[in-house]
């Protein structure tokens, strides 16, 4: 019996370990309540990423209160709004981006829930040149994805480092080929604050969520304890 | 004051000339007279009824603004996330309160096992607890398809195919079940049906069903003692106390508890790290497009492990089948005279330990890729699963018991006198417990409130 | 006994409290309940103020639009229009407008910011028919006192130009007038209020 259990335990890293020539994923270690880093994300995302991908699910007055835009900088993020009315969709026609990239480009609302930070954080950063590829990049997370490097003048160019294993190159790490606009960690930064921003996207309401949590723990700790008394005193006569 | 009460008697009279309330109130509750000695185990009974409510409530709740539509259900389920009033908490409540429903059944079933309580007299009230746990893996397995993201696409077309395994009718069936060639808006409406109106009646009736089966016969209890044998001049059982207060307040206390651990799920981690809300679930349905890696949400993995362990489709679904309707049979299948795992032989412990290793294994199992090593465990743990039962009639006869007491023991044996292996090891990680630093400072704070309480005015009475 | 005494006294105090606990547990846990039931995010912008353009409104012409799925008329009225408000005062049944629902810029003789251009809310009082734009003075089927109004086909009700109700029909007070404001002079919100 014992033996069982420990040959499981002993098996467990075994089956749950990763497939070779995968990437480590990194953590972006963001923080939800960071709004400054939230506000950050957002433009960035605006900038480069809504031309493609919406947000379908998020709404404009939402992000606007939860991140403290005041009505001026929400009309500068989205100059065609008239009125801060709806959520954020492109304007991109899905049948344009099936002949452009092949695939439509998917709407990013819960995409951070489905696939987690980590994997997101470490995808936008591994982006790779392959010249075999459309758009000139291929990526060591996603292989052989459809979409172009779009932070590609901002972290510049990465080359692929392989190493044969068993007759297939097989990719180790990224190296730098050519410097971007940013120092590597003010990247590393600039990515992850798209990566938080997409994980409030996600789920606004975590805020209020994990706010509100300490104080319905700490009432029904109150409760417990004087539920607690209750019991203790009807049982007091059960000999 | 007195004169309210005598309109709260006279109105009280008047009721119970037309309709027997007091008289229900004393049979189940005031003159319901169960043992003394239920222990932690016991709570489970009363809280899955708890959870039950809970469901009822926020599942009538999110209805209000769920679709049942192919086309707007994932949406419809983000807006419930987003823009409604406090749907995020009214939707996690559901959420997590259908993982926790299992998790109180799974514990109560074994409860069940333990202490006997589904042998002579209490069978009926086993295969009711029986059917209303098939009933409840219906309803969750239909509620899942709800939110129409990828795993609730994927797992119901990967469940209902099996259905197309059965010789000759097999296809058919399937399609008769999804009422289209494929998982679709259709089957989406059938299931949305199904899901809040059909399985919730038939569980509300045969909960019914199973507490009025039980308060015939009488609780059981740790011991495995028949109260009823030994009673007093007044017709009570000498080891029974009414269920009211006594067990209304130590339930109540169960529950608060209870609703505290749910109450961190739901506020500090709702999706319990992929297990009550699986991630690829925050995707649409895409017929088209299957995700890596099927997984059935988690209380489902034991079954599905199982499925997976046999090498052939018709077979596998009958094992599946098989290992859920076979618990019906426990009440003939085990021959032991006595209830209670106190009193019973070293056989049925270890029996029922394998058991319960298998079960986690299998449901650990059906949670990962099915890799050559995953397969073999698979297929070791659905043999030791099948064996517990199979073998039963024979390793039951076999067993040496214990003399079982006359009466319930009471007050329950402190802990330091209980003895066995497994008192040991509980011993052993309380003792660890209690060294850690975390322990000495929650400890410590426990010792400086409870001082302060002591000095204070009010907060004395409590103490 | 004495001390059965004491048990007994602080089941009865530990009670109270539990069930007061409880009760305020119960009243946060309806909360959500509750307000999930007011409109949502969603609901609410779909019931955003609007805006109307005003510009080829002519003198006498009334329009409708729809602001939370209610009709909202918007009618310029001419000077002769403007002078029958004063004549029919004494039979109406709330000139001045002291029970009925408008904005407090509004809350004049024309019920209205500007004296030309009225808007309202285009349902009776009584019952939430839809009257109609009656502008001809004497009209047939209304008498020859007819100076021009509203006229509710469901029940008979009658209003005058800006939307005051008559004595003796059955609506009980004047036609609502919703908030809004003018962003331009030819363009109005309808919806929400700004000074």
């Amino acid at each position: 019996m014992k033996r069982i259990i420990v040959t499981c335990l002993l098996l467990w890293p075994f089956w749950a370990s990763a497939e070779l020539g995968a990437p480590p994923l990194e953590s972006p270690g963001n923080d939800v309540y960071d709004t400054e880093s939230l506000r950050r994300g957002a433009k960035l995302y605006v900038e480069r990423c809504l031309g493609c991908h919406s947000l379908k699910h998020m709404r404009y007055r939402r992000l606007q209160q939860d991140l403290g835009f005041s009505e001026e900088e929400i009309k500068q993020l989205f100059p065609q709004l008239e009125r801060i009315v709806g959520t954020m969709t492109t304007a991109m026609d899905p049948k344009d981006a099936e002949r452009w990239f092949g695939v439509a480009a998917p709407d990013l609302s819960e995409r951070a829930r489905a696939l987690g930070t980590d994997w997101i954080y470490t995808y936008l950063r591994t982006f790779y040149v392959d010249e075999a590829r459309p758009f000139g990049v291929n990526n060591w997370v996603f292989k052989d994805v459809a979409m172009p490097h779009v932070f590609g003048d901002l972290q510049g160019e990465q080359k692929a480092v392989t190493q044969d294993t068993g007759g297939m190159p097989v990719i180790v790490r990224l190296e730098q080929s050519k410097p971007g606009k940013l120092p590597p960690l003010e990247f590393d930064r600039t990515v992850a604050d798209l990566v938080n921003f997409l994980d409030y996207a996600a789920e606004p309401a975590q805020l209020e969520r994990r706010s509100l949590g300490k104080w319905v723990l700490l009432f029904l700790l109150i409760f417990g304890f004087v539920s607690y008394k209750l019991k203790k005193a009807y049982w007091k006569d059960i000999h | 004051m007195s004169k309210c009460k005598q309109y709260g008697t006279d109105l009280l009279a008047w009721i119970d000339e037309r309709f027997p309330l007091s008289k229900v109130w004393n049979e189940h509750m005031a003159k319901y007279y169960a043992p003394k000695n239920f222990n932690f185990w016991y709570f489970f009974g009363s809280l899955a009824l708890l959870v039950l409510i809970n469901q009822i409530v926020t599942g009538i709740w999110l209805t209000m603004n769920y679709k049942p539509d192919a086309k707007l259900a994932f949406d419809s389920v983000e807006a419930i996330m987003r823009d409604i009033n406090w749907g995020w908490l009214i939707r996690y409540m559901h959420s997590t309160g259908a993982s926790m429903f299992f998790i109180v059944i799974y514990l109560h079933i074994f409860r069940g096992m333990m202490y006997g309580s589904f042998k002579k007299p209490r069978e009926l009230v086993w295969l009711l607890g029986m059917s209303l746990y098939l009933a409840l893996m219906a309803e969750a397995f239909m509620g899942y398809l709800l939110p129409w993201g990828q795993m609730s696409y994927w797992g119901a077309n990967v469940i209902i195919s099996l259905f197309s395994a059965i010789p000759l009718i097999g296809e058919d069936l399937a399609t008769w079940v999804r009422g289209d060639f494929l998982i679709s808006d259709v089957t989406l409406n059938r299931f949305f049906s199904f899901h809040v109106i059909a399985v919730p009646l038939i569980i509300v009736g045969l909960v019914f069903l199973h507490i009025v089966a039980l308060h015939k016969v009488g609780s059981n209890n740790p011991d495995g003692i028949e109260i009823k044998e030994k009673k007093d001049a007044n017709g009570v059982p000498l080891d029974g106390i009414p269920f009211h207060p006594y067990y209304t307040v130590k339930d109540l206390f169960g529950a608060v508890v209870f609703l505290a651990i749910c109450s961190w799920i739901i506020f500090y981690s709702p999706e319990f790290g992929g297990y009550f809300l699986e991630h690829p679930n925050f995707i649409p349905a895409d017929p088209l497009k299957t995700p890596e890696h099927i997984a059935p949400v988690w209380y489902f993995t034991p079954f599905y492990s199982i499925l997976r362990a046999i090498p052939s489709k018709f077979g596998g679904m009958v094992a599946m089948f098989a290992s859920i309707l076979i618990l019906f049979l426990l009440p003939w299948l085990d021959r032991c005279q006595v209830k209670s795992i106190r009193y019973r032989g070293v056989i049925y412990k270890v029996a029922l330990g394998s058991f319960v290793v298998s079960f986690i294994a299998l449901g650990y199992l059906g949670t990962i890729p099915p890799t050559p090593t995953a397969a073999f465990f698979g297929t070791f743990f659905t043999i030791v699963y099948f064996g517990f039962f199979l073998l039963m009639p024979i390793y039951t006869r076999m067993e040496i018991t214990k003399p079982v007491p006359d009466r319930v023991v009471w007050p329950p044996k402190p802990l330091a006198a209980r003895e066995g292996w497994v008192w040991d090891q509980v011993r052993k990680l309380l003792a660890a417990v209690e060294s850690t630093s975390a322990w000495r400072q929650a400890d410590g704070y426990r010792q400086k409130i409870q001082e302060f309480m002591k000095n204070n005015k009010y907060l004395r009475h409590f103490l | 006994m004495n001390e059965n005494d004491i048990d007994l006294e602080k089941r009865r105090f530990l009670t109270q409290t539990t069930v007061a606990l409880g009760a305020a547990g119960a009243a946060f846990a309806a909360t959500p309940f509750l307000s999930y039931l007011k409109p949502g995010a969603g609901t609410l912008e779909a019931g955003a103020p609007i805006d109307v353009d005003i510009t080829k409104l002519e003198p006498g012409q009334m329009i409708r639009v729809e602001w939370r799925g209610q009709p909202i008329w918007i009618l310029k009225r001419t000077d002769e229009m403007l002078a029958t408000l004063d004549e029919l005062e004494p039979v109406l049944r709330d000139p001045d407008s002291d029970e009925s629902v408008q904005p407090e810029s509004c809350k004049n003789k024309y019920r209205s910011i500007k004296p030309e251009v009225f808007v309202a809310v285009g349902i009776c009082t009584h019952l939430g028919c839809s009257p109609t734009y009656r502008p001809e003075v004497a009209a047939p089927d209304l008498g020859k006192d007819w100076l021009g109004g509203f006229f509710c086909p469901c029940h008979g009700s009658r209003f005058d130009l800006a939307g005051r109700v008559y004595k003796k029909v059955p609506a009980p007070t004047n036609l609502v007038v919703p908030p809004y404001w003018y962003e331009t002079d030819t363009r109005i919100i309808v919806g929400e209020e700004r000074t």
